[in-house]
């Protein structure tokens, strides 16, 4: 649905294409210009490349249950919620299509990397691993959204709650730099959010090639997932009334 | 088909429901009238499932709400009063959507699609964005997404609201061929005293939470010594059908309103 819904309306890739690139072009290449952030011998812009694809994953499904809001107000959720459907097929439905949107960034960002000559470690392997960990942060960060758009229910409180979250989970987080330059307190926050581990998983494939914690961090990430999969579906019908 | 008991649902403080009961038997088409925030709304989410009534029983088909809400989805179809078709899809896009969700198969699919884009006379349309639809094609493409599940009950809320008369037309037309050709229960809500009058064989007049009086249109005509719906309304209630309604419900409606024309 959301893939044919892309096909009729293909302009939205490219404004949501533009601020990744913007974050690459001045961000990236002025912070490898002055070296100022520890990278463990790779250049700074190789660094933040697989932070910006997990950030620009992260905006688009973090303001996902939007859409939800979007639908219920035009009463396309409570038609849904009538049908003899299981309401796990609709989280699961709506993961999948922030997923495909989550994908269509991640080639989007690869090809910027190969236009600007980022290092990046290239192989099917990588690409697919990269496609892998994004369907994963897209699933958990989507099903997060919806969680708080049942909760929510409209558009200004959800707004108001997405922006307040978004900017922690991002500086907060090893996208832009690393866990060890931040001061104690925000390396908690940052040791326990979950995008800090989609940074780790996609810089280990596409940089770094060291497989540390890999698998505990995969694990993780769909362990959570499975639990924000189960929160969502029992709030789903909350959409209703 | 359908019988509501003694039902009751308030929204903190208001009674949207005062202890409403009513029955609609297999094959009729039963309308619930009623100005804006009678409770009509109401009364056909809760039989569609979408929220659980406060106390009072509603059985459909020898099942029960809310105990077993999962089991009726099966067979009611329910077409809410906001437009709620998906613009940016083609209509059979938007019928293969649902029939994908409802779990049919490839061939019925096909079968299930082409019968009801015949029946709702939308043919020539499918292939086009819905956002280019007229109101009333839009409306009748809701009722066959609805329909693609064959439920026995069909539930509409507000089905003509915003449409203009040739449009309104042409939906009450496809309503009474479900009736005859498919034997299909219809439980529709209006505040249009002559669609009421028109299309449905009994009414049930609704007002402030309450079932004022249940008959066919000529019944209550009769029983309150008038010549028209709109006038029975008067004398039963006590006031014009116009009044009542609340500021986000006329939001609401003329929001679908406009997105009709």
């Amino acid at each position: 649905m959301e893939a044919r819904r892309l096909r009729h309306d293909p302009t939205e890739l490219f404004t949501r294409a533009v601020q990744p690139v913007l974050w690459l072009l001045v961000f990236g290449e002025t912070f490898t210009k002055i070296k100022a952030i520890p990278t463990g011998g790779v250049s700074y812009i190789a660094f933040m490349t697989p932070g910006i694809l997990s950030q620009s994953v992260l905006f688009i499904s973090i303001f996902y249950g939007l859409a939800l809001i979007w639908d219920r107000d035009q009463g396309i959720i409570q038609k849904f919620l009538a049908l003899p459907v299981p309401r796990s097929a609709f989280v699961v439905g709506r993961t999948m299509g922030a997923a495909v949107r989550g994908i269509s960034q991640a080639v989007i960002i690869m090809l910027l990397a190969v236009i600007l000559r980022v290092e990046i470690r290239w192989s099917i392997l990588s690409i697919l691993g990269t496609i892998g960990v994004v369907i994963l942060e897209a699933a958990f960060f989507s099903c997060f959204s919806m969680i708080l758009a049942s909760l929510m229910k409209t558009r200004e409180r959800f707004m108001g709650i997405g922006q307040v979250l978004t900017m922690p989970l991002f500086f907060a987080s090893s996208a832009i730099y690393p866990i060890s330059i931040m001061p104690k307190w925000l390396q908690v926050i940052a040791v326990i959010n979950p995008l800090s581990y989609v940074v780790e998983i996609l810089r280990c494939i596409l940089v770094t090639g060291v497989y540390m914690n890999m698998l505990l961090h995969v694990g993780l990430l769909i362990g959570m997932i499975l639990i924000a999969v189960v929160i969502a579906t029992l709030l789903y019908p909350r959409l209703a009334s | 088909m359908i019988k509501v008991e003694q039902l009751y649902k308030y929204f903190k403080q208001v009674k949207a429901l005062d202890g409403i009961s009513f029955e609609v038997k297999k094959g009729e088409l039963f309308g619930l009238l009623g100005p804006n925030g009678a409770g009509k709304t109401t009364t056909v989410r809760i039989i569609s499932t979408l929220i659980p009534p406060t106390k009072g029983q509603v059985e459909i088909n020898g099942y029960f709400l809310p105990k077993d809400a999962a089991i009726i989805r099966n067979f009611i179809g329910y077409v809410p009063q906001a437009l709620s078709s998906d613009g940016t899809l083609t209509g059979y896009e938007n019928l293969l959507i649902f029939a994908k969700l409802v779990g049919l198969n490839r061939s019925e699919r096909e079968k299930q699609i082409n019968e009801l884009v015949e029946l709702m006379g939308i043919g020539d349309f499918v292939d086009r964005l819905v956002r280019e639809y007229s109101g009333g094609m839009v409306r009748k493409l809701e009722i066959a997404q609805a329909l693609l599940h064959n439920p026995k009950v069909l539930l509409l809320d507000e089905p003509t609201v915003g449409l203009d008369p040739a449009s309104r037309r042409s939906v009450w037309d496809v309503l009474k061929t479900l009736q005859e050709k498919y034997d299909s229960t219809i439980l529709l809500t209006t505040h249009y005293m002559e669609e009421a009058e028109a299309l449905c064989d009994r009414i049930a007049i609704m007002d402030h939470g309450k079932i004022v009086i249940i008959g066919t249109p000529k019944e209550i005509m009769e029983q309150a010594g008038v010549e028209t719906l709109e006038d029975a309304f008067i004398v039963l209630t006590g006031h014009e059908a116009e009044e009542g309604g609340n500021f986000n419900e006329l939001k609401r409606v003329r929001k679908t309103a406009r997105r009709l024309q």
